[in-house]
């Protein structure tokens, strides 16, 4: 007897206990379908992060006060760190020698903007800069002009908008040279910032920026800033040398000390979000891990009914010649069977799956052609795995004793 | 007349609990090719043990078993299968088909095991169903037959691998005594033809079917009466 015809069989057995055929294979198809769909998402999330960290560019670092993403709860040290300030942008700006531009930014969420009777959502994010903001994040003047240091140093009144703001506020007319309000205080419109789309589902044009001089003044100055710096092409590590340096010195931290700051690269980002993900990983592959095993047991529940469900049937067989090995092979055809098409349902849904979430997130779908090996290979494993038990007592059974069984 | 079997002081002794029984206490029988012969006994006279063993289900506690020169009390379970593949016909008292297989693939049960091919396996198994008068009902499942026509696939499958015996238990018990008659016509049909038949019972109308009659009890052989001559 071959394998085709060990295949026809265990399907003819499966469609005649349709239902519990189904129950059975439940546990694995819900398995492989979270590890294909879980697959996906973490890929899609890898991917688009990459593509949106390119696009800042590859000479940029930030330095801030606390860990880029922030897992748990930060030990005391951290949390204790002295506040990042204005003046040590400028004291880097002042001393490096491998940057190109420096930009100290602080930022503020949740702000609302008025201009004449409209208003936008209070979900506007505020950053206060400096003149080479927009050069060192990455960011271009579409219209009219970003600020000066002059009107830095006197504190003015006037804001860059981005291109959510302007869709809202100036539908019909042109933004430039306007007065909105943040807070009841008014900006004049000198500037736009050219749109960059969305990133994980949310808009990067959100924002506007004003002098970080102006901004202290209006949104109060009790927040770490965040220092941008744009290295010299090609010097990134003697740059981050360098302001590791001059921070230290400014901040007073004494010699064998750790940092009581973080750098920040593209690099350190994609290193903790990989280690984001690996975390999620790893539960995914626990999860799914002990969902494949109670399928895998179910299984075998199910394989031990059909073996006694079947003890005349294995007696027939064995008075007309069949051997060990081929009752053996029946029963693991059999629960392979099972679970294999219970990995292809699985299959099936974990791909509408990963596509349904990435559409949610407006993300491209991507679903790793590995994980659906992985899924299909993890339910052939369970079939023989906890098929082997039922089938090794099915081969064993005394052929009279089979055929007198009632 | 070519030895078949030949059956040298077999005893069988099963372990039930505690208690020994002795099923069979040393029996002697020599068959020849193509002889028609019942065994006969009251339940629990060894009968079932005998046939289990002349069957090759099952293998002697002591005593030598040769069937067509092979030793058969010295296999293993898989020699034993594939004994029981190549020479061996089963018809039992209750059928004993797949209920979930059409008559056609229930015939053609042994020669899947004995490897031949899909094709060729249908040409073999429908001829084996005609020969019982069964061709125009070899796609129905055995639920979709009468016992006369069940009992008929059952012996078109044990015809199937041509064996060096038929062995029937009880093959008429379940039926009704025309169908039962029917049957044995096949038998005695088959007989002629040139196989080897042995026939288990307690029915003496069945029995006397048979050219040789050999009574069992108590685990011994208590007559063995050559009743026709051929």
């Amino acid at each position: 007897m071959n394998f085709d015809e060990g295949l026809k069989l265990a399907w003819q057995t499966a469609i005649s206990n349709k239902l519990r055929t189904f129950l059975t294979t439940l546990g694995i198809v819900i398995g492989v379908m979270s590890v294909i769909g879980m697959m996906s998402i973490i890929n899609a999330l890898e991917r688009h992060m990459i593509n949106a960290l390119s696009a800042v560019g590859g000479d940029i670092f930030w330095v801030q006060k606390y860990p880029a993403v922030q897992m748990g709860h930060l030990p005391r040290e951290i949390r204790m760190r002295k506040d990042l300030k204005f003046k040590h942008a400028e004291a880097i700006r002042k001393r490096a020698t491998y940057i190109e531009a420096v930009s100290g930014e602080s930022a503020t969420y949740g702000k609302q903007i008025k201009y004449r009777d409209e208003a936008t959502n209070p979900n506007i994010l505020v950053y206060g800069g400096d003149e080479h903001w927009a050069e060192v994040n990455g960011r271009y003047i579409s219209e009219g002009r970003f600020f000066t240091s002059e009107e830095i140093h006197r504190k003015e009144y006037v804001i860059i908008l981005g291109n959510d703001i302007v869709e809202k506020l100036f539908p019909f007319s042109y933004p430039i040279d306007e007065y909105i309000k943040i807070n009841g205080i008014r900006f004049k419109v000198i500037g736009l910032i050219e749109p960059q789309g969305k990133l994980l589902g949310g808009s990067r044009d959100n924002l506007v920026t004003i002098p970080y001089t102006t901004f202290t003044k209006a949104f109060g100055q009790k927040r770490s800033i965040a220092i941008a710096v744009k290295a010299r092409r090609g010097q990134m590590a003697e740059a981050m040398d360098q302001i590791t340096g001059i921070l230290r010195v400014a901040r007073k931290v004494p010699p064998g000390q750790p940092n009581d700051f973080e750098v920040i690269t593209q690099d350190s980002i994609m290193d903790t979000l990989k280690q984001f993900t690996g975390f999620i990983f790893i539960a995914a592959v626990v999860i799914c891990g002990i969902s494949l095993l109670v399928g895998g047991i179910g299984i075998m529940n199910i394989m031990l009914v059909a073996v006694t469900e079947r003890t005349r049937e294995i007696g027939i067989r064995k008075a007309v010649g069949a051997k060990k090995r081929h009752i053996l092979n029946q029963f693991l055809t059999e629960s392979i069977g099972i679970c294999l098409f219970g990995g292809l349902i699985g299959v099936i849904l974990g791909v509408v799956i990963g596509v349904l979430i990435a559409a949610a997130l407006k993300l491209p779908p991507t679903i790793p052609l590995w994980s659906v090996f992985l899924g299909v290979g993890f339910s052939l494993m369970i079939g023989l795995i906890f098929g082997v038990y039922p089938a090794m007592k099915a081969a064993r059974l005394n052929p009279i004793e089979a055929l007198r069984y009632e | 007349m070519q030895t078949l079997i030949n059956l040298k002081d077999i005893v069988k002794t099963y372990q039930i609990g505690t208690v020994e029984v002795q099923a069979l206490r040393g029996v002697d029988i020599l068959i020849h090719s193509n002889e028609y012969i019942s065994i006969m006994g009251p339940s629990g006279s060894g009968k079932s043990t005998l046939m289990n063993i002349i069957g090759c289900l099952d293998t002697p506690t002591s005593g030598i078993y040769e069937l067509e020169g092979e030793l058969v009390h010295t296999m293993d379970d898989n020699k034993l299968a594939e004994v029981r593949n190549r020479k061996v016909g089963f018809v039992f008292q209750t059928f004993n088909l797949l209920p979930r297989a059409t008559a056609l693939h229930n015939v053609e049960l042994p020669l899947i095991y004995s490897g031949i091919s899909a094709a060729k396996r249908k040409v073999i198994a429908e001829d084996a169903i005609e020969k019982v008068g069964l061709t125009d009902r070899m796609h129905h499942r055995p639920s979709e037959l009468s016992g006369g026509q069940r009992q008929r696939v059952a012996i078109a499958r044990a015809l199937v691998n041509n064996p060096s015996l038929i062995l029937a238990d009880e093959p008429t018990g379940n039926l009704d005594s025309t169908t039962g008659k029917e049957i044995m016509a096949i038998f005695d049909d088959l007989h002629n033809a040139g196989n080897t038949i042995i026939l288990i019972t307690h029915e003496k109308i069945v029995a006397d079917h048979a050219d040789r009659i050999v009574h069992i009890l108590d685990g011994h052989i208590a007559e063995d009466i050559q009743v026709k001559n051929n």
